[in-house]
């Protein structure tokens, strides 16, 4: 029953491709890959959706994943078309690599929120909270951006953080925190945003990180990609960024 | 002249070669890769010796409890059949799950199990994620399933009429289990605890999903090199060789002397 279901949408999947309408002369066509920081997973999904209605010639697949790991697959080889970082410095090692075909173009910008799980069963309140060692507190490692931004906010409050765990990308420290394994875990405002009612935010008084975008210069479509990046600088682009809580850049 | 031909046909190697290649190439690769130049000043960082002690010392502990558990639950397994066959059937099945499980479902599984809201955790006293306690639990999930079918399999192989000879001339049930069937099943408990410490040294889904990483309680070698992969890649590739040196390294080492059951 389930396998003939199934078999069911992958021919329903067939059938729509086939049924793809031929787009006009001129327009990007064709498949491209984008590469997202995790933090753009939610929006990006939304992004996919608008640009394909005004491109139904192109195919958008969203690599999402920490920024800094999705970075060393682009220098290693990894077919992409587009790269969107969660800070310039992850972006800076694609684009030092010299696979940037042009200057990347920051589109949008992101704040860090401590996220507690419903009800604040940790009682947590401000930013001092975090280095108490008696709480359990998830932070994003060092090396991937959400976690490098933290040790900056740290940094300029002078506080020293007693945290349980360095998780590898911010959707793992969102996961601990929504299943109330940890106290709280500073993760970014969309992050807190998109998890509804699983989480609640405190607003700390953290500095926007910009969020650069930019084509790849190994990408076999670059039309498609310039059109991608195109979009998401874009006024329709922005809008949903916009409603996903990130900043203008 | 009439020469003994190989029962195996030629057209067979090429596959064969091709399987050994890809087995066998990505460790080349890591090989060639390594930053051999800064190699020991990479390792001589104290992060990668705390990572490598945590990993070393989890993954004993880990082997000593699935031998401790394991080894009774293979016994149960094998003296299963006068069971019916659902149960035992079902029962067999079910402990080779963790085995095609991904890693990172299993460490999600034990934290709804033992998280602070777990369905046991949520009643303990003290909280299991983020310890190295929880890096062994980890490590015990992934791995067992290797020792019991071992042992397991190593006991049905084995003749059990010495036991029933030694059973009539009078030895108690637990002296026929220690001077017989454990002595007989030798060779497939050092195989099945040499495949639990390794992929315990391995281990890394279920791990960073339920102990978390924090250096030098619950980052083990393998999360390390995961991270470092995102900023210092040669870093990481030093880390990958000492892990592969490792795991080969005890492989071979021990496989000759103990394991001529299941590995050789």
């Amino acid at each position: 029953m389930i396998a003939l279901a199934g078999a069911g949408l992958i021919l329903a999947g067939c059938a729509s491709a086939v049924a793809e309408q031929t787009p006009p002369d001129g327009a990007p066509a064709g498949a491209i890959t984008v590469f997202a920081a995790a933090s753009l997973g939610g929006s990006f999904a939304t992004i996919v959706e608008a640009f394909r209605q005004d491109n139904p010639g192109v195919t958008v697949t969203v690599s999402v994943g920490g920024s800094a790991g999705l970075a060393t697959q682009i220098v290693e080889g990894a077919p992409a078309d587009v790269f969107a970082a969660a800070n310039p410095a992850t972006m800076a090692a694609v684009r030092d690599a010299g696979l940037t075909s042009g200057a990347p173009v920051a589109f949008a910008t992101n704040r860090l929120q401590i996220a507690v799980a419903p009800g604040n069963p940790g009682a947590v309140s401000a930013l001092d909270d975090l280095a108490d060692p008696e709480r359990t507190i998830a932070l994003c490692a060092v090396e991937v951006p959400c976690g490098a931004a933290a040790a900056e906010l740290f940094a300029a409050a002078g506080i020293t953080p007693s945290p349980d765990t360095y998780e590898q990308d911010v959707r793992a420290v969102l996961t601990k925190v929504e299943l109330g394994e940890v106290d709280a875990g500073v993760v970014y405002v969309t992050d807190v945003r998109e998890a509804g009612d699983a989480v609640e935010g405190i607003e700390v008084d953290s500095d926007p990180v910009g969020y650069p975008i930019a084509a790849l210069s190994a990408s076999s479509n670059p039309r498609a990609a310039e059109a991608f990046v195109d979009f998401v600088l874009s006024a329709a682009g922005r809008r949903i960024l916009g409603e996903a809580g990130f900043g203008a850049p | 002249m009439a020469r003994r031909r190989s029962s195996l046909a030629p057209v067979l190697w090429v596959p064969a070669s091709l399987a050994l290649g890809l087995l066998l190439l990505p460790l080349v690769a890591l090989i060639v890769r390594a930053p051999w130049a800064t190699l020991p000043s990479l390792l001589a960082q104290p992060a990668v010796a705390q990572a490598l002690g945590l990993s070393l010392a989890t993954a004993a502990a880990a082997t000593s409890v699935c031998l401790l558990l394991g080894i009774p639950l293979a016994l149960v397994l094998a003296r299963s059949a006068a069971w019916p066959a659902v149960p035992r059937r079902l029962l067999r099945s079910l402990i080779s799950v963790p085995l095609v499980l991904p890693p990172v479902v299993g460490g999600v599984a034990l934290l709804l199990l033992l998280g602070r809201r777990g369905l046991i955790g949520e009643w303990l006293p003290f909280s299991i994620p983020f310890t190295p306690l929880a890096v062994v639990i980890a490590q015990v999930f992934v791995s067992m399933p290797f020792l019991v079918i071992a042992v397991e399999g190593a006991l049905r192989a084995s003749d059990r009429r010495i036991e029933v000879a030694a059973a009539t001339l009078g030895a108690t049930r637990l002296t026929v289990l220690r001077r017989i069937t454990l002595p007989l099943v030798a060779p497939g408990i050092a195989s099945g605890a040499l495949l639990c410490f390794t992929r315990s040294l391995g281990e890394f889904g279920a791990t960073i999903t339920f102990a978390g990483s924090f250096p030098g309680t619950t980052q083990t070698l393998p999360i390390s090199t995961y991270l470092l992969l995102q900023t210092d890649p040669d870093a990481a590739i030093a880390l990958s060789l000492v892990l592969m040196v490792v795991s080969v390294a005890v492989l071979l080492g021990l496989r000759d002397r103990w394991v001529p059951g299941v590995l050789s």
